[in-house]
């Protein structure tokens, strides 16, 4: 039918001895009772979320839902029953070690939040502005420790400071000390250093994939608006970079504040301060899971509050577009973050 | 100075705006950001120096070279048991993590229904949460229902270690590939329709090209991720130790240059896995 | 034969419940017509494409080809092709495996296909970038690659969604040229959607002009430049003078112009000087209406009496090349563009003048 129509067709072609495909004006397509299901949105809804919505709520919100209903149980003998009681709560708060050890965590979290953001920073901004050449292999350098063992960054660290370790003897070995210092392992020094270590490119991923996105045409424009370097980097980089920060920073502090493996390999004494200590100890040695359970959710729900919180900043905070923070706050920000390599 | 007469003369001070030179601003931020680099890499050089380190401690000076720790690794049964379960383990949360996380990406970026938000923040909660209170959660979980933590020893590490490293890292999934489908224009999925492909045509010809390496990256990274996990595994695990908690127990007991090879060993690994999910990453951007 | 090849019955799109998209729309296509849907944005027009197409699935109505409904059968099985906006070019295949696509999905034989890809990279001149990726091609290439993927398969209909918007003026004016030219020589309904007007009037048959998700007016472009039906028509097709005014007396019908719908001579009164124009709907007199006038139907009125006189100063002068555009305001301020002759000298800034507005060109017209 085209081809009757269109003599001058240069598209015109030597038969085949298959039927050119074409259903020209041969019997009608009839829609098949599948073409009528997809037509349905609900159903195609249904089997397409049944998967991930199924995993999703047998394996992590029950389990989370467990763990909430295990803070209500009642220990009677060493024996766990599933007697309802707020006896643990009482117990947590009523306790002074119990919240002395969430406060100091966090004190030690805050502190190496605040160190990972001041040394993560300066670096995340050489790597968006100031380097040319292979930026995205010197930020893959950045980033590849993050991938790395964890507990090959935390041993690193009980080497380098132990009391026959690498320091002690380099020290001694130039003269600087006689004795090998002892104040360097099994501290919350170490502890947090090693943490420093640990989070700084945690928190520098979000805060790079942020400047990077930072247009040079909006730095041009400030400078070319009589600031100077200095007032740019304040009153346009520095505000733009916020969601990475707060994202970066919410990071560091929650997987701080939860972490025990750096604490028990490094901490000494100090180690059993640590919340998530409290919380493997309760439930790995004292087998007072309840008791553990309750502690856990206190740390659950300050992680969400705190999480909801930093969320909230950076939507405010999302200056439309530029710097997309807001496609599930600071965990998305990081997978994004992570893309960026 | 020799400076090559090639190079333009540079204007007199007096005369124009004075040429740019490296002001300490910059100075400063250069050495700043090479002291971080220093402060990452440092004690991850000293790991991997320290591997062959000939003495029996690990401690100041150096004292090159011995390859003996590495032999001394390949002898030690238990390590080497470790390593084929973190192995197994690995790679069935691998399989699992793509089988619900593929498809959690394309809920979050295609459909629309009451509770997606919570769904969204459920699904990436492990990735934001200390590992300690997912391992307790699903700890509780398990001994509450009933499984053993050895079930499905010695064919898998446990059912339940799998079975968590799974869950947990499903998130990690979900984020790349979603990432990567924000960024897909779905009007190449219409124009493949156009084109008399069906739905399923279409998703294997179009879709699965373009998010490929979205899948295979997030892949190598849960499989790195699950090798590396302790927090979690800490809670789950049943008779058989995984590499991390095996070496762990070796660093709780004192320090032999073994456990640096051990961890030059998988440093090394996990730089090889890396390297390939960053080149996966160029290439399709 | 006089079937038209795509009917659209009362078609109505709604996403969610508001105002529709595209509402109640009924439209007759004729085989091998080039016919233009035109329309601001959110008009509805690529709406109204995409249901064709399959993308989207009406809240109400039909659409037919041939007769028969098409509106249950999902996109690939659909007896059409389209070019997208962007293009849509696979960008993990070759030139030549994207014009294929169509035909591999289809099972051709594997010696049809080359050859069918072949002739229609020929036909859009790029036989020999085949083995290209689309991201090595200019835009204009890949309009073209983009054309030859959806004309392979010679479908019956070829919806072109907005396919020249990222190309750049001179590229498009040629590509116009060289789309009309395939639809003629192929003999292919070509359904086009833009917001271009002067696109639309160079290359269609009918122009559908969709206002708020219905066609407010459907004719050819000549007619529709001429006679538009409404303010919104006459403003949105070419450059119009619209003046507010009441509505005087009706005459008879008007001589001069036909073709169109009747049209009915009228009386408007703008800026206290009486008009003579021309309506094609029925008004009353006392009734608000719209005068409308092309500047290049205003002239320099003659020294003595003539009709359809008005007074008007001159604020600005602008040589564009072809004309050159006088901006003068009547009394009460309201603008009046005038296209000058070009050998003419242009009136002084300042000057008041008298021109004339053809009576037989002037429109009444409502909102």
């Amino acid at each position: 039918m085209i081809d009757g129509q269109a003599p001058a067709a240069p598209e015109e072609h030597p038969r085949t001895d298959r039927p050119p495909v074409r259903r020209s004006a041969g019997p009608p397509i009839r829609p098949s009772a599948l073409d009528r299901l997809r037509a349905s949105r609900r159903l195609r809804t249904l089997v397409g979320a049944a998967l991930p919505v199924g995993w999703v709520t047998l394996l992590l919100l029950l389990p989370y839902l467990f763990l909430f209903a295990h803070s209500f149980f009642r220990l009677r003998n060493g024996q766990l029953t599933h007697e309802l009681t707020l006896e643990n709560y009482g117990r947590l708060f009523g306790t002074a070690l119990y919240p002395q050890t969430i406060l100091f965590s966090a004190g030690i979290a805050l502190r190496v939040t605040l160190a990972s953001l001041l040394l993560a920073y300066p670096l995340a901004y050489l790597l968006a502005f100031k380097v040319k050449r292979h930026r995205n292999l010197l930020y893959m350098a950045v980033i590849i420790p993050l991938w790395v063992s964890y507990l090959v960054r935390a041993y690193a660290w009980k080497i380098i400071l132990g009391q026959e370790g690498i320091l002690n003897g380099f020290l001694m070995s130039i003269g600087l000390i006689h004795e090998p210092l002892t104040v360097l392992l099994y501290s919350k020094w170490a502890v947090m250093l090693a943490l420093i270590h640990i989070y700084t490119p945690f928190t520098l991923m979000p805060i790079y994939a942020v400047l990077e996105a930072i247009p040079v045409s909006f730095k041009e424009a400030s400078q070319d608006l009589y600031a100077g370097r200095w007032a740019t980097f304040r009153n346009v980089v520095l505000p733009l970079s916020l969601p990475g920060v707060i994202a970066g920073c919410t990071f560091a502090f929650v997987l701080s504040m939860g972490d025990f493996i750096a604490p028990t390999l490094l901490g000494g004494n100090d180690s059993a301060l640590m919340v998530s200590n409290l919380v493997v100890s309760l439930f790995g040695v004292a087998f007072n899971w309840p008791l553990g359970a309750a502690v856990s959710v206190v740390m659950l729900a300050m992680t969400l509050v705190l999480l909801t919180l930093a969320r909230g900043i950076e939507d405010r905070m999302n200056y439309g577009g530029q710097a997309d923070g807001r496609t599930g706050g600071p965990g998305a920000t990081v997978g994004r973050g992570s893309l960026h390599a | 100075m020799t400076t090559p007469s090639l190079r333009p003369v540079e204007a007199p001070p007096s005369a124009g705006p004075p040429a740019r030179r490296p002001d300490r601003l910059t100075t400063g931020l250069w050495a700043t950001g090479i002291a971080v680099f220093l402060f990452i890499y440092l004690p991850l050089g000293v790991v991997v120096l320290y591997a062959f380190h000939d003495a029996n401690i690990v401690a100041w000076p150096f004292r090159p070279f011995t390859f003996r720790w590495f032999r001394a690794l390949a002898a030690d049964r238990a390590l080497l048991d470790s390593a084929v379960a973190s192995l197994k383990l690995a790679i069935l949360a691998t399989f699992i993590a793509l089988g619900v996380g593929v498809p959690g990406a394309f809920v979050l970026d295609r459909l629309q229904f009451p509770g997606k938000a919570a769904f969204e923040r459920l699904v990436l909660l492990p990735l934001i949460l200390p590992g300690v209170i997912t391992g307790v959660a699903l700890l509780t979980f398990f001994s509450f229902i009933g499984v053993s933590l050895s079930s499905g020893f010695p064919l898998v590490p446990g059912w339940p270690v799998v079975l968590g490293h799974g869950a947990a890292l499903t998130s990690v999934v979900v984020t790349q590939v979603y990432a990567r489908l924000r960024r897909f224009d779905r009007v190449l999925e219409e124009a493949s329709q156009d084109l008399y492909a069906n739905e399923w045509l279409t998703f294997w010809h179009v879709t699965l090209p373009v998010i490929r390496s979205a899948i295979l990256g997030s892949a190598l990274l849960v499989f790195t991720l699950s090798l590396d996990e302790i927090a979690v595994t800490f809670f789950l695990i049943g008779r058989q130790n995984t590499l991390p908690l095996q070496i762990w127990g070796l660093l709780r007991r004192g320090i032999t240059p073994e456990v640096n090879a051990a961890a030059t060993i998988i440093f090394a690994l996990s730089v090889c896995v890396i390297v390939l999910w960053a080149r996966l990453m160029r290439t399709t951007d | 034969m006089t079937q038209p090849i795509l009917q659209l019955r009362n078609l109505t799109k709604r996403f969610g419940p508001g105002v529709a998209a595209v509402d109640d729309v009924s439209l007759d296509v004729a085989a091998g017509e080039f016919l233009t849907l035109l329309g601001a944005s959110g008009s509805g027009k690529t709406t109204t494409l995409r249901m064709i197409a399959g993308f989207e699935h009406p809240s109400n109505g039909e659409i037919l080809m041939d007769g028969q409904p098409l509106t249950q059968l999902p996109p690939f099985k659909r007896e059409l092709n389209t070019v997208f906006q962007q293009y849509a070019l696979f960008p993990h295949m070759s030139v030549r495996d994207n014009v294929g696509y169509g035909l591999r999905m289809r099972k051709a034989a594997r010696a049809e296909i080359a050859e069918r890809v072949g002739q229609a990279l020929d036909m859009v001149q790029l036989g020999h970038l085949g083995d290209r990726a689309p991201r090595q091609l200019s835009g204009g290439q890949q309009q073209r690659v983009a054309l030859a993927r959806a004309l392979v398969n010679r479908p019956r209909v070829l919806l072109l969604d907005e396919p020249l918007g990222a190309l750049d003026l001179k590229l498009r004016k040629e590509m116009q040229l060289e789309l009309k030219h395939l639809n003629r020589q192929l003999g292919i309904t070509f359904l086009y959607v833009t917001h271009d007007q002067e696109e639309a009037l160079t290359m269609s048959d009918r122009i559908a002009l969709m206002r708020n998700g219905r066609i407010e007016q459907l004719s050819g472009p000549r007619e529709m430049y001429e006679q538009p039906i409404s303010r919104y028509v006459a403003d949105f097709i070419g450059e119009t003078n619209l003046l507010s005014g009441v509505v005087e007396e009706m005459g008879g019908p008007a001589d001069g112009r036909t073709g169109g719908p009747a049209v009915q001579r009228v009386r408007i009164r703008v800026e206290g000087v009486s008009l003579e124009g021309a309506a094609s709907r029925p008004v009353r007199a006392g009734e608000k209406a719209w005068l409308a006038i092309r500047p290049e139907h205003i002239q320099l009125a003659e020294p003595q009496a003539g009709p359809n006189r008005l007074s008007v100063t001159v604020r600005d002068v602008v040589f564009t090349g072809v004309v050159t555009r006088v901006h003068t305001t009547l009394a009460d301020g309201s603008p009046l563009v005038i296209h000058w002759p070009s050998e003419q000298s242009p009136p002084e800034l300042g000057a008041t003048i008298t021109v004339c507005l053809s009576p037989e060109r002037v429109r009444c017209l409502g909102d």
